[in-house]
């Protein structure tokens, strides 16, 4: 998690020729699959006019599924957050038995395809699932509603505030929380006042990354929502509904509000790069 | 390391720490996970073998693995081009195409999904190029290729990078003075040292390719046989409340793909052996 730095040319000796293929190659493929799309899914959200793109971001289906997305990160980012400070510090700061396989079951969600991920929970508390009895006898309602949506976003997100942690804990060292403890700092005052603040660009780091996952998640929130319009469907869920619908710009209309959201994402991952170099030089 | 070793249990919070950690992972992660064990070891042998080797299944299995080989290979040239052009040369524009490389990370599938669909269709901006030199490739094989390759490319590109900039200028250099030309000292000297990197990363947008689900299911067509990626038939299973089904597909599909993690990781193990570099 570092700015770019300037650029190394000259180090080596190509010539001009190459370096300039090199550049076109890279770019023109940059262009057609990263670049293109991004133009495209505000192209066709203005495409109709600005008044078809107000009406679909104003309809009160797509608000219900706004609220909806922004109550699951509500939920999940915090969770999360509180996990991930855990198993970095436990995994960066200590030596113990297993913490290998600790270190690669924290991973096992990225290797968990999004339709595994939404199924192991319907599984779990559906109305054939092994705990479907029990939930439905104290009235819970988990699947195809907000419990199950948070399960799944919790399962698919939960390697990303760790993993962003573990490595910056790792590269920094012990000796000023030893220094502090010396010093006579109990641990909880060691922790929040030496430990949080060197790895606060990294938190806020993990909890955007975190955040937008949350949001964008489609495939795990999928197989456990029901898809029940203006209660159980978050913003990806509701474009793909209009779009399966052809409601062309309307999906799109709506896509562009998860597009400006991912868009602040990078944003934001550029400002905190550029404040942590900042800080480091 | 020593360090740390040394520090032992004097830090604080061992305890608290490992028993969040523990709680969350039991709960929100293993427990979930083992349901998919339960429930296909519920079944009877007949029936697992019966939905494995099902030709749906199977074709199934075969398109996902081949997308996300060919997605993966695609990535590990195109990743290691850009995050080499990225580093080394200067350029209008560069600090912004470096933050662009992570776009895929933060767009969700969904919206990757349409946009994709809609560029590559006939009637698209690519589509209408593509379309009409006979190359299809919305609701095509292709096109489910050319979705992994979005989703796949910051993996390459974000581990190769930090190696990159971590070369010494000098081994360059030394190469340089013994005669080796900018080719030659590229292919036996630089290469080997991003090999372990390009590994892990290419592995990386393998295994996302692998169960990748939003990106996918709008440009793929999913035509039953042809063009039906396993998580989709997993998604079909369960909309048809055939859990039994989707659980022995998963698990399948759970174990073909930890078993060729494992594989590359070990793969990937040995190209770190200094060894093997000289």
């Amino acid at each position: 998690m570092t700015a770019l730095p300037e650029a190394t040319e000259g180090r080596g000796h190509s010539s001009g020729p190459v370096h300039a293929v090199l550049i076109g190659i890279a770019l023109t493929f940059l262009a057609v699959f990263l670049a293109a799309p991004l133009v495209v899914v505000f192209y066709e959200a203005f495409r109709k006019g600005f008044h078809v793109y107000a009406a679909a971001v104003s309809d009160p289906v797509a608000l219900a599924a706004v609220k909806l997305t922004l109550t699951v990160a509500a939920l999940v980012v915090p969770i999360n957050l509180i996990f991930g400070l855990a198993a970095a510090w436990l995994i960066a700061r200590f030596e113990f038995r297993g913490r290998g396989l600790l270190t690669s079951l924290l991973d096992l969600p990225f290797s968990v395809s999004p339709v595994i991920s939404g199924m192991i929970f319907v599984l779990l508390f559906g109305a054939q699932g092994y705990l479907g009895h029990w939930a439905a006898r104290h009235d819970l309602k988990i699947i195809f509603a907000l419990p199950g949506i948070v399960l799944a976003t919790l399962f698919v997100t939960s390697p990303l505030i760790a993993r962003e942690l573990i490595p910056l804990l790792e590269s920094q060292g012990t000796d000023e929380e030893e220094a502090a403890l010396t010093l006579g700092a109990r641990g909880w005052q060691t922790f929040l006042w030496v430990s949080l603040p060197k790895i606060r660009w990294g938190i806020l780091y993990g909890v955007i990354l975190c955040n937008a996952r949350a949001m964008g998640e489609f495939g795990a929130v999928s197989v456990v929502s029901g898809h029940v319009r203006g209660l159980t469907n978050t913003i990806p869920l509701h474009v793909e509904i209009l779009y399966n619908e052809y409601q062309i710009a309307a999906a799109f209309g709506v896509a562009s509000l998860l597009t400006l959201l991912a868009l602040g994402t990078l944003v934001a991952k550029g400002m905190v790069e550029w404040r942590a170099g900042r800080r480091a030089a | 390391m020593a360090a740390r070793r040394g520090a032992g249990r004097v830090l604080p919070g061992f305890s608290l720490s490992m028993g969040v950690t523990l709680t969350y992972l039991g709960l929100i992660i293993l427990i979930p996970l083992a349901t998919v064990f339960l429930k296909a070891a519920s079944l009877s042998w007949a029936d697992v073998w019966k939905t494995l080797t099902d030709p749906r299944t199977l074709a199934a299995y075969r398109l996902s693995l081949w997308t996300a080989v060919i997605a993966a290979l695609f990535n590990a040239v195109f990743g290691l081009l850009v995050a080499w052009v990225l580093e080394r040369y200067a350029f209008p524009g560069r600090r912004f195409v470096d933050g662009l490389i992570d776009l895929p990370f933060a767009l969700p599938t969904a919206v990757a999904g349409i946009v994709l669909t809609t560029f590559y269709a006939p009637t698209g901006w690519a589509g209408r190029v593509l379309d009409p030199l006979g190359i299809k490739v919305a609701y095509t094989e292709t096109g489910i290729v050319i979705a992994l390759i979005f989703v796949g490319l910051p993996f390459v590109v974000r581990t190769v990078q930090p190696i990159l900039r971590g070369l010494e200028p000098q081994i360059e250099g030394a190469a340089a003075s013994l005669g080796a030309g900018p080719f030659q000292t590229f292919v036996r000297v630089i290469f080997p040292e991003l090999l372990p990197a390009l590994l892990t990363g290419t592995t990386l947008a393998f295994a996302r390719g692998l169960g990748e689900y939003g990106s996918v299911i709008f440009i793929a067509g999913n035509m039953p046989l042809k063009t039906e990626i396993t998580p989709l038939l997993i998604m079909i299973q369960l909309e048809q409340y055939n859990y039994g089904g989707a659980a022995t597909i998963a698990l399948g599909f759970l174990v073909i793909s930890f078993s060729l993690l494992v594989l590359v990781n070990a793969l990937a193990a040995r190209t770190n052996r200094p060894a093997v570099r000289a």
